[in-house]
């Protein structure tokens, strides 16, 4: 059946740009203090990328959303090489939206990348918080990923 | 499926007509908003209209007359595409029995001699006259067998309109200068061929999809209404109407042999069917799956290749002139999504297109050529860069600087860009190598020792080794003194700062020290923003500035893109010196280059972005001088 008041949400309807369930346990502040950050942000979270992957080409692609202030790349604590992640900052957040729209979830070096809402880069940040260095995702990974440098830390 | 959309139909009506007596107003207020803003479902709710009237003849009245009272606010506001979507919603309404079609013919006497008025933009006579011809798919039949006479002089008034206008826009917008194979018509020139064909085939119109005919008993019962007189609002200062287009096409019947036949360039299917689609795309575009999936569940889709329906008109607006109706970047991901959906057919499409839009490259509009580049590279680096490159072996033979050479060599540049050099070597045949892309290495001068003999060379040495030591500005500053500048002769020496080797030594070095990633040249950039605009003060200063940074990084446009935006962004240099350089004789020889175009157009739009900054700022300051001299 029809529901009139569905159809009008479903034009209103930008799933893509939403905030995720995800928030940083090492944020400084209340819940509500990252939210309200969250929302009004144009820093997104870049994940799944591959560790060879360069600033360059992460500029190229996700400066077809628009004009890029920054990227940050994301660092092994301990090797201080890139472990997979970046953040990328622009001077809209209307941009920022569009890369969530149109470019999370499409390939980059032939790996489907994952964006989501930062609150904001803060020196340290750009580490990764696994206990060999690398992300945390990488510590207990069961699978062989060539470009994450093989198996999870805790397979190794 | 027909039946279920029927019953649903007959469900709903009941349920709205017992909600009447209690949520009227919300009632109306959905319908209307669905109206203007769910063209692609017209038919399906103006037979919802249609059931409430005959249940409910009072509600009938109020909604015909709350959908007046929303066009005139479109069209005060300008919103000229929403007002078309109402139109059409209200023509319907005919058939549905709620609008009597003597009412009807009315308002378009109306529309169309606001034709007959004087000195007002063409573009207002224009939307006039696409809000009646545009609702004739729906709607002819039925008004000519009511008012035949009438209908006679409308369309007699339309064509001598249509024969006196102006069309000087039409080759700005066209995206192909050749008229073969399909010729690119101007939007009302080809709605008028579509609705003579449509008058020629007697009105008889047979796809869209009409519920209304199912329930013709009950409808032909109902009670109609007359549409109020409407007069169109007049011309004013503000009013800002919808640009003329010109209609894209790149495919016809002869393009899918096996499938079935594609509606004609002039007949109304094509029409509606791209009306439709573009609005599901309007309707949807934050939206990719939705919007894929609802462009694939287009009804009929089992009578019209609808795979080469979507491909032309997701095409069509990508290569709209002046500007696309949305961010090229969605148009992609679309297409990627529309390709998951359908993968055993869509992609073999889009690659009939891709070669279709490559042997026409000899005459598409370069701005066009641009966007045809940044989709196929993108495109092409979510597949593997697979691609049959050898089946574009013809253009090896031409020059280089021919638009299909060009246009390889483009594609592969931007490629790079998203993956590395060798990779881009790989993925092309050996023949191909005359076309790849430099590798993107910097160039430094005083690295050579075979060029030790340059002046400047031993400083670039000493500055080297201060820079790794973390040397401050001062020590810099106290280095480059050293530099003789070859321009002293021509100058009495008085406040001459401009001295094209120290800004050769310094920024040679320090963008070779910084080479290794775009974070290191910004932090090198900000590091000695000092030292920066100190020797780029003058303005010939900052064109040597940028001429230094393009023979350091000649081989990689895209660190010379990102250098350039952020001297911009820092002062180091200006959009006047950026221009300059752009157009400089040095640069000559890259002036067809489209990363030379990327630059100018991104430093034009900050440009702009600034001026309407300052200029808003400079409005508020004014309002909060105004009211302080109130008080």
């Amino acid at each position: 059946a029809m529901s009139s008041c569905g159809t009008l949400s479903i034009l209103r309807s930008d799933s893509y740009a939403e905030l995720s369930q995800y928030r940083d346990q090492h944020f400084r502040g209340t819940r509500y203090d990252q939210e309200r950050l969250l929302r009004k942000s144009c820093t997104l979270y870049v994940g799944n990328l591959s560790f060879y992957t360069t600033e360059e080409q992460i500029h190229e692609l996700f400066g077809k959303s628009g004009d890029i202030k920054k990227v940050i790349m994301g660092l092994d604590k301990v090797k201080k090489t890139a472990c997979g992640f970046c953040f990328v900052e622009y001077y809209a957040r209307g941009d920022a939206e569009n890369a969530m729209r149109y470019i999370n979830g499409t390939r980059l070096d032939d790996r489907i990348i994952r964006t989501d809402w930062d609150a904001g880069f803060k020196e340290g940040r750009q580490y990764g918080r696994g206990r060999s260095g690398g992300q945390v995702r990488d510590e207990y990974r069961q699978d062989y990923d060539a470009g994450r440098g093989g198996y999870g830390k805790t397979v190794q | 499926s027909n039946s279920s959309l029927e019953s649903n139909l007959e469900g709903l009506a009941g349920v709205l007509e017992a909600d009447l007596p209690n949520y009227k107003s919300k009632i109306l207020r959905i319908l209307c908003t669905v109206a203007r803003l769910l063209p692609e479902k017209l038919t399906v709710y103006t037979t919802l209209v249609g059931l409430l009237n005959a249940r409910n003849y009072n509600f009938g009245g109020e909604f015909v007359e709350a959908m007046i009272r929303q066009l005139k606010e479109c069209l005060k506001v300008n919103m000229y595409n929403e007002a078309v979507h109402l139109v059409r919603f209200l023509s319907d309404l005919v058939n549905c029995h709620v609008i009597a079609a003597p009412s009807m013919v009315a308002m378009f006497e109306n529309f169309v001699s606001v034709t007959q008025e004087e000195d007002v933009p063409q573009v207002r006579c224009d939307w006039y006259m696409f809000a009646f011809l545009s609702s004739l798919p729906w709607v002819g039949k039925e008004l000519y067998e009511k008012k035949d006479a009438e209908m006679d002089r409308l369309l007699s008034q339309t064509e001598s309109y249509l024969k006196r206008r102006q069309k000087i826009h039409v080759p700005m917008l066209q995206v192909w200068t050749a008229d073969k194979p399909h010729p690119q018509e101007e939007y009302l020139d080809c709605l008028w061929s579509q609705i003579q064909k449509l008058k020629k085939d007697r009105w008889q119109e047979r796809h869209i999809l009409r519920p209304y005919l199912a329930f013709d008993s009950v409808l032909c019962e109902a009670l109609q209404h007359n549409l109020p007189p409407f007069t169109p609002p007049p011309h004013t200062e503000d009013s800002v109407y919808p640009m003329p287009r010109v209609i894209f096409r790149m495919f016809d019947y002869t393009d899918d042999p096996e499938g079935p036949v594609m509606p004609g360039s002039h007949s109304v299917e094509r029409f509606v069917i791209e009306e439709n689609l573009h609005c599901i795309i309007k309707s949807h575009w934050k939206e990719r799956k939705t919007c894929a999936a609802q462009l694939l569940s287009y009804p009929g889709n089992n009578k019209i290749p609808l795979n080469y329906h979507i491909v032309e008109v997701i095409f069509a607006e990508l290569f709209q002139l002046p500007s696309p109706p949305h961010i090229e970047v969605m148009y992609t991901t679309l297409l990627i999504e529309l390709c998951k959906l359908q993968p055993g057919s869509l992609p073999q499409v889009l690659a009939q297109a891709t070669e279709m839009l490559y042997m026409r490259l000899d005459t598409m509009n370069t701005t066009c050529v641009d966007r045809f580049i940044n989709w196929f590279s993108h495109h092409l680096s979510n597949f593997q860069f697979r691609w049959s490159w050898e089946d574009w072996s013809d253009c090896l033979t031409q020059d280089l600087e021919k638009p299909k050479p060009k246009f390889v060599r483009e594609v592969l540049e931007k490629c790079m860009r998203l993956s590395y050099h060798q990779r881009i070597i790989d993925i092309v045949p050996a023949s191909f190598s005359v076309l790849s892309p430099a590798n993107p290495v910097c160039i430094y001068k005083y690295g050579d020792e075979s060029n030790r003999s340059l002046p400047g060379y031993t400083v670039a040495l000493c500055l080297t080794i201060a820079i790794k030591n973390k040397a401050s500005n001062d020590e810099i500053f106290s280095i480059l003194k050293d530099v003789p500048n070859p321009n002293q002769d021509d100058d009495d020496g008085e406040g001459f700062t401009f001295n094209p080797l120290k800004i050769e030594v310094f920024v040679q070095t320090l963008l070779h020290l910084a080479a290794k990633s775009f974070s290191h040249s910004f932090s090198a950039l900000a590091k000695f923003h000092e030292v920066f605009k100190t020797l780029a003060e003058s303005d010939e200063g900052k064109l040597h500035v940028l001429r230094v940074v393009y023979e350091v990084w000649k081989n990689h446009p895209q660190m010379i893109a990102v250098l350039v935006d952020k001297m911009i962004r820092t002062q180091i240099v200006d959009c006047a010196a950026v221009a300059n350089w752009i157009f400089s004789s040095e640069l000559a020889h890259d002036f067809t280059r489209f990363y030379i175009w990327e630059i100018l157009h991104s430093t034009i739009r900050k440009m702009n972005k600034h001026v309407l900054k300052i200029h808003k700022e400079l409005e508020e300051t004014k309002a909060r001088l105004a009211r302080q001299h109130k008080r």
